[in-house]
């Protein structure tokens, strides 16, 4: 499982996949590997990513532990056969507890020669390579800068390449349907995911199933989709050139017992909101405007109508919060959910809930920026506009999950928080997390926190003539989370607004004390959210170096460090879930190592509020390309910070 | 007052003011009505009312209160949200919920109230700057949705509470801190822009003329859907007199069109002219009233499904003298209401698929299972 900090490392992320050979069945050989990463590369219309969602169903059914990373363009449909068209899908799958999608592929699956070019330069020597040879035309290979072709020009002399007309093999596998060509060629995906399927052992009755029902309406593509499936798995079993196949175990010992799925960051995430409401016993309200990677949340939730999910897809990200901010005055569980640029136009807003003291969840997919930047892509730069983001003193509290699964139970905290506190609360999610996905022990709903909260039903103040008022700012001594008091309860009529308001009565006031007294209560307030102590893994416990990060980085960072103590080397790990306010202990944590490295897929957004609020000097370490770290490309780092 | 929340054992933190544990989803789902006899005093706030001396907001802030007594709902279930500007401060002063929000927002965030809590009133108070300007998305998507909503558009045809820039309203040419030699911009209609936009209801009146202004207030509140209300209002500091042409006696008579629903549409000196259609071109026109004639003008009807007769009504308006300003309800359609089709969707998944079990959505269709 990727949600647990582990100090068990019997198996590192990135090391060799270690192999035995096993029984011979029908003459063809099989070997047991205890963890295989492969890619599917191809056009952006080749259905790559249906086929890597396909595989990965698959895998997750058998047992293994997996982790995917997805990498597509921005544009729907780039021109065809063009390097910015490839699209890409890759697995990573294991017998073991494994952590991140993989750093380099053992199977690179190319369609085209665009697909072959774009990837080539992360498959190492000697890894397994199948190509569409039927796409390596001279016109598609001169497209993308092969002056020769790869195939035969030797430059792919270092790997063990597998030459397959998928294109032709498909289109005679569907002779007998009444397909076009074109038609029949466009399942070259499903020949391509049966092979593969063989040679791993992939079960394949949920493939089967999801055509069936994906093409139900049309019964003739279902069938033909199924021929060129068990054509692949077939071509497989008879040719030569495959000579191997290749088991890896369920990964039993890696999970706990009970009840397994696969599930996605955006899919844990929308569920966690579901469950939220359920279990705050408040109707879900969603005001949200289309972005990518963040549409898939309202999708989700609107699906979901029978639970009282209420989703709101505004005109634009202002009316998608404004909508939200409105339903929560109300009294829903309300959120927002928008990536970068959506948070931009969202913050004046977010201001307003800081003022009104309301529950406010702010869904932000991160993805590359700034403006547009990288729609598809994967970073965690909008921590500091999270933080900071907005006109005056006006703190907000900041969730971030570190897995894909992991979205689930950081929604669920960062509703917690919402809602005891009174206050809008950042749940920073980004690309990576959102589209990948991990096998997920599905809870029972008895598991989950209770989050039900109380309306504010009477006066809570009484004046000195000893009438009984109620004050729509007087605070829990504890909490200072002011009372929510929903329209519709007689007595509590209020009124509520941006400007500046007197503590306690809520009315407008311009008193210089008061407001000095108001921007340092609303700071004090989130200061004073309680989040757990920070746990540091730290088997040695006296590791000189500290790597200390946030969100998604989890994944790479604990295999670089798992890969690093199988090395014999000592270190220490710790990731934040809170951002803001960050954990009573953290400052302490810090200062108890010679040195702290700070990965981030940023230019050090972490790293600077570190500093500037601890005094330490901690160790940048940044990447902003739109692509996860890579377990080794971290193990180097660290190795670098320990020996230094 | 109806049981609008119900208590639930097992509460968690207790929050200030807080009692009974309650949950806002067993919250009824049409507006309540008050229990006895309501008077304007309890719609009145005990805060201080800061509009310049003089403005035309408190008429209307006078009239809104005067006239809810008569809706007779429960005040606590009636919910004002305001934009910003010098008309937004109005929440502040009904004793009744209410959200000063920020510039432009009010009808997204009333949209939200709205569409999520049908057991409430919701009123949105806004100004031209407001509505038409930085809000002007808001405002034709609030319209089109036809959320239960009711717009009180104040237009004073400036800016005043960053006092005296001309507005989207304003008329071109209009001399002031920002344009030293006029203004460039034409300015929108504001009910031309509103039927525009798909609006199903579209009013507009004047600050000064209570009873008309009352009367409007009552078709607007009776009106399921998005009421839209221009009012007329005028700014004494930074544009003052700027509707004189309108409350003027004399020039009103010929300034003036009053609308009534199935009343043939004549104004001017003892109806002396009458609005007809030109046949040639389908428009609008205005007539000297001629027994000849007589039969041909116009009999206004605010419930026609096309919007074509009221936008032509709405363009009678010269923007620059005001003359011939059709006031009253211009268009009063029915159409189906957002929040209602909102619930009905939830009520048909609940129906079609049964009510939601978290158990079941989240193990999904395909899991696994491993034994410890």
């Amino acid at each position: 499982m990727a949600n647990q900090v582990s100090s068990a490392a019997e198996h590192a992320d990135g090391t060799d996949a270690g192999e035995q050979d096993a029984a011979l069945p029908g003459g063809k050989e099989v070997r047991r590997l205890d963890r295989v990463i492969i890619r599917f590369a191809g056009d952006s219309g080749d259905g790559m990513q249906l086929t890597g969602d396909r595989f990965t169903s698959e895998t997750a059914s058998f047992g293994n532990d997996l982790s995917t990373l997805p990498n597509f363009p921005a544009e729907i449909r780039a021109p065809a056969g063009t390097l910015p068209g490839v699209s890409s899908f890759q697995l990573h799958f294991a017998d073991h507890d494994i952590l991140t999608p993989g750093d380099a592929p053992n199977v690179l699956v190319a369609m085209n020669p665009a697909a072959l070019k774009a990837n080539i330069g992360d498959v190492p020597r000697g890894a397994e390579i199948i190509v569409n040879t039927d796409e390596f035309t001279k016109r598609a290979m001169a497209k993308v800068g092969y002056q020769s072709s790869p195939l035969e020009d030797g430059s792919l002399d270092a790997f063990q390449l597998h030459p397959v007309p998928l294109t032709t093999l498909t289109v005679e596998a569907l002779k007998g349907f009444d397909l076009s060509r074109k038609e029949a060629e466009r399942s070259k995906n499903m020949f391509a995911l049966g092979l593969l399927s063989w040679m791993y052992h992939r079960p394949t009755e949920g493939t089967e199933a999801f055509l069936r029902k994906k093409f139900a309406k049309k019964p003739e593509i279902a069938e033909a989709n199924l021929a060129a499936y068990r054509a692949g798995w077939n071509f497989g079993e008879t040719t030569e050139d495959f000579a191997t196949s290749y088991e890896v175990e369920p990964a039993t010992s890696a999970f706990p017992a009970g009840t397994y799925r696969n599930i996605s960051g955006n899919l844990a995430l929308s569920y966690g909101l579901v469950a939220a409401g359920q279990q705050a016993d408040l109707p879900l309200y969603l005001g949200s405007y289309p972005i990518t990677p963040a549409s898939d949340i309202l999708h989700e939730l609107s699906k979901h109508k029978n639970f009282g999910v209420r989703t709101f897809q505004a005109e634009d990200e202002i009316a998608g919060i404004g909508a939200a901010l409105g339903a929560a005055f109300g009294g829903s569980l309300a959120v927002t959910t928008t990536s970068g640029p959506g948070v931009a136009l969202k913050s004046e807003t977010i201001g307003l809930a800081v003022s009104l003291e309301l529950p406010l969840l702010i869904v932000d997919i991160q993805r590359g920026g700034p403006s547009t930047g990288l729609p598809t892509k994967t970073e965690q730069a909008d921590l500091l506009q999270a933080m900071y983001g907005r006109n005056g003193e006006a703190p907000v509290p900041i969730v971030a999950p570190k897995t894909p699964a992991d979205c689930f139970d950081a929604a669920l905290e960062a509703a917690r928080i919402a809602l005891t506190y009174r206050t809008p609360v950042f749940l920073l999610s980004d690309g990576y997390l959102a589209n990948g996905s991990e096998p997920w022990r599905v809870p029972e709903p008895d598991e989950l926190p209770d989050l039900r909260v109380q309306f504010a039903q009477g006066p809570n103040h009484t004046l000195e003539d000893g009438s009984e008022v109620f004050w729509p700012y007087k605070r829990d001594p504890l909490t200072l989370a002011r009372p929510w008091a929903v329209p519709g309860t007689p007595g509590l009529e209020h009124r509520i607004g941006g400007i500046e308001k007197q503590d306690g009565t809520g009315n407008i006031s311009y008193d210089p004390a008061n407001h000095d007294h108001m921007v340092r209560t609303r700071q004090a307030k989130t200061d004073r959210i309680s989040v757990p102590d920070l746990a540091v893994d730290d088997p040695s416990g006296d590791a000189p170096v500290l790597v200390i990060g946030w969100g998604s980085t989890y994944g790479p960072i604990t295999a670089a460090v798992r890969r690093l103590r199988l090395a014999g080397e000592s270190i220490a790990q710790a990731h934040l879930r809170h951002l803001n306010p960050f954990p009573a202990n953290l400052g302490e944590v810090l200062a108890g190592y010679r040195k702290v490295v700070v990965p981030e897929m940023n230019l050090g957004q972490l790293n600077t509020l570190l500093r500037a609020r601890y005094l330490v000097d901690t160790q940048s370490y940044t990447q902003v390309s739109g692509m996860p770290f890579k377990a080794e490309q971290l193990a180097t780092v660290l190795k670098e910070a320990l020996d230094d | 007052m109806t049981e609008i929340l119900t208590e639930k054992p097992g509460a968690g933190a207790t929050p200030a003011g807080s009692v009974p544990l309650a949950s806002a989803s067993q919250l009824l789902s049409l507006v309540p009505k008050a229990e006895g006899k309501q008077s304007m005093k309890d719609f009145k706030s005990d805060q201080e009312v800061r509009w310049c001396p003089g403005c035309g907001d408190y008429a209307i802030l006078a009239a809104v209160q005067g006239f809810m007594p008569e809706l007779g709902l429960a005040k606590e279930n009636i919910v004002f949200v305001s934009g910003i500007g010098c008309s937004s401060r109005f929440p502040y002063y009904m004793n009744t919920y209410g959200m000063h929000s920020i510039h432009g927002r009010a009808p997204a965030i009333a949209s939200g109230l709205a569409t999520s809590r049908r057991d409430l009133s919701v009123w949105v108070v806004t100004g031209d700057g407001d509505a038409l300007s930085i809000g002007g998305n808001h405002l034709i998507h609030a319209l089109r949705r036809n959320v239960n909503l009711k717009i009180l558009l104040f237009n004073n045809r400036i800016y005043g509470l960053t006092k005296g820039q001309y507005s989207p309203t304003s008329e071109v040419g209009k001399i002031t801190k920002s344009t030293p030699m006029g203004s460039l911009d034409a300015p929108f209609n504001p009910v031309s822009l509103a039927i525009g936009a798909e609006a199903s209801f579209v009013a507009r009146t004047v600050d000064s003329d209570r009873k008309h202004l009352t009367e409007v207030l009552r078709q607007a509140a009776a009106h399921p859907g998005t009421a839209l209300v221009e009012i007329y209002q005028n700014c004494n500091i930074f544009n003052d007199g700027a509707f004189e042409v309108l409350k003027d006696k004399q020039q009103a008579q010929e300034a003036v069109i009053r609308l009534t629903h199935g009343e043939p549409i004549r104004f001017g000196p003892e109806g002396s002219k009458g609005v007809v259609r030109d046949p040639a071109t389908g428009d609008l026109r205005i007539v000297t009233v001629t027994p000849e004639n007589e039969s041909s003008v116009l009999v206004h009807d605010a419930h026609q499904q096309s919007p074509t007769t009221a936008f032509a009504l709405s363009r009678l308006a010269d923007p620059d003298t005001l003359h011939h300003t059709p006031i009253g309800v211009l268009r009063s359609v029915e159409r189906p209401v957002y929040d209602t089709l909102m619930s009905e969707q939830l009520d048909a998944a609940v129906e079609q698929g049964g009510k939601g079990d978290l158990a079941a959505l989240l193990a999904g269709k395909d899991t696994w299972t491993v034994v410890g």
